[in-house]
């Protein structure tokens, strides 16, 4: 493994480990640039399935269905996809299910592109009020340790936890 | 505008999903909200139910989720017109995933049978079967009559799928059944009989 101290480092070697550590089996996204190094990862590790989805609230239903079936998965989604999960996420609440989820941001740090800025900053409000539990990150360096604090929260205490990278860490996300 | 004009189905609901889930054996249900959480009810409350009393077109996901992690079991969804409509996106991703243990059963009275029979999309032209199949379910059916659903059966159950049934019937809500409704209760009560495993 890559030194934190190498230039070559990316928070996403560091994660993808850790979902091999904890056992995660099933990963549901739409693609988004801030997550795509993750993703690659993801895609190319033959221990676990990756689905890319339609929408994100497809998402929040297979994990819930993972964890029914005795799994363990992650969902990756960019901001603008919470909102669509909304009514989804009644069944974490509902059903006490556990839901880990990396959430990049757009609509923040920096952003240049004004329609991002609205869904961006409904994100954590809007993860809050469903009662999703969210421990936002800025620093690189930090975000292997709060995927895993964030685990044992969601797989450990079955809550529903995002972790929230900021748009400070991933960059502006693409276009648009 | 609610459903006036009846339609030409004469199949019943809830003799449909009771002689469907006859023929079970280990396989896990996951339901709909709305109807179909008291037509698989009433066909036996079975710890292997998953009621989704919420959560409008999430039922086909759930069970994708459940059939990767059960690989060896049978999933059945069993859930409303107005329900898939409402995950329409759904089959295109089961499509492009390929569970070879998910079927889905949509019972289909044209209409939203829980809040007042308003129409759905289904009797105004929308051809469920067709964007399953364009969607790459490797098998599907419409079922209008009980000879077609008997031929069916064995293909519900066992053809390797994934797999996707229309079943038509006649637009009348049926009696609400006693179904648990708690979603931590029906949630780990389902776990547990399909993993073996306690929450």
């Amino acid at each position: 493994m890559v030194s934190k101290k190498s230039k070559s480092w990316h928070w996403s070697q560091d994660v993808h480990q850790l979902f091999k550590k904890i056992g995660i089996k099933q990963i549901a996204y739409v693609p988004d640039g801030g997550l795509a190094r993750l993703i690659e990862r993801v895609q190319a590790d033959k221990s676990m399935r990756s689905v890319v989805l339609t929408t994100e609230e497809e998402g929040v239903a297979q994990m819930a269905g993972a964890w029914l079936g005795g799994q363990r998965g992650v969902l990756l989604t960019q901001s603008g996809g919470v909102g669509n999960c909304i009514n989804m996420l009644s069944m974490m609440q509902e059903c006490r299910i556990p839901l880990l989820s990396l959430v990049s941001m757009r609509g923040e740090w920096g952003e240049q592109y004004p329609w991002q800025v609205p869904m961006g900053q409904s994100t954590i409000p809007a993860l809050e009020a469903a009662k999703v539990i969210v421990h936002h990150v800025d620093q690189a360096e930090k975000v292997p340790e709060t995927v895993e604090a964030a685990a044992k929260l969601a797989f450990d205490a079955n809550r529903a936890v995002a972790v929230v990278l900021s748009q400070r860490i991933a960059g502006s996300g693409g276009q648009g | 505008m609610a459903v006036k004009s009846k339609t030409p189905y004469t199949l019943q609901r809830r003799k449909v999903v009771q002689r469907i889930l006859e023929d079970r054996g280990d396989a896990a249900v996951v339901t709909g909200i709305g109807n179909a959480v008291h037509d698989v009810a009433s066909a036996n409350d079975d710890p292997k139910n998953m009621y989704l009393a919420g959560i409008m077109g999430g039922a086909a996901m759930v069970a994708f989720g459940v059939a990767l992690a059960q690989p060896k079991r049978r999933i059945l969804v069993i859930t409303g017109d107005g329900e898939l409509l409402a995950g329409i996106g759904s089959l295109a991703t089961i499509g492009v995933e390929q569970p070879k243990n998910l079927s889905i059963i949509v019972i289909d009275n044209q209409a939203y049978g829980a809040t007042g029979n308003q129409h759905t999309h289904t009797g105004r032209g929308v051809d469920l079967v067709g964007i399953a199949a364009a969607s790459g379910f490797k098998k599907t059916a419409l079922i209008t009559t009980e000879a077609e659903l008997e031929a069916e059966l064995p293909r519900i159950h066992n053809q390797p799928g994934p797999y996707f049934a229309v079943v038509k019937v006649v637009s009348k809500t049926s009696p609400r059944i006693n179904a648990p409704k708690d979603g931590t209760y029906v949630s780990r009560r389902f776990r547990a009989a399909v993993t073996g495993e306690s929450a």
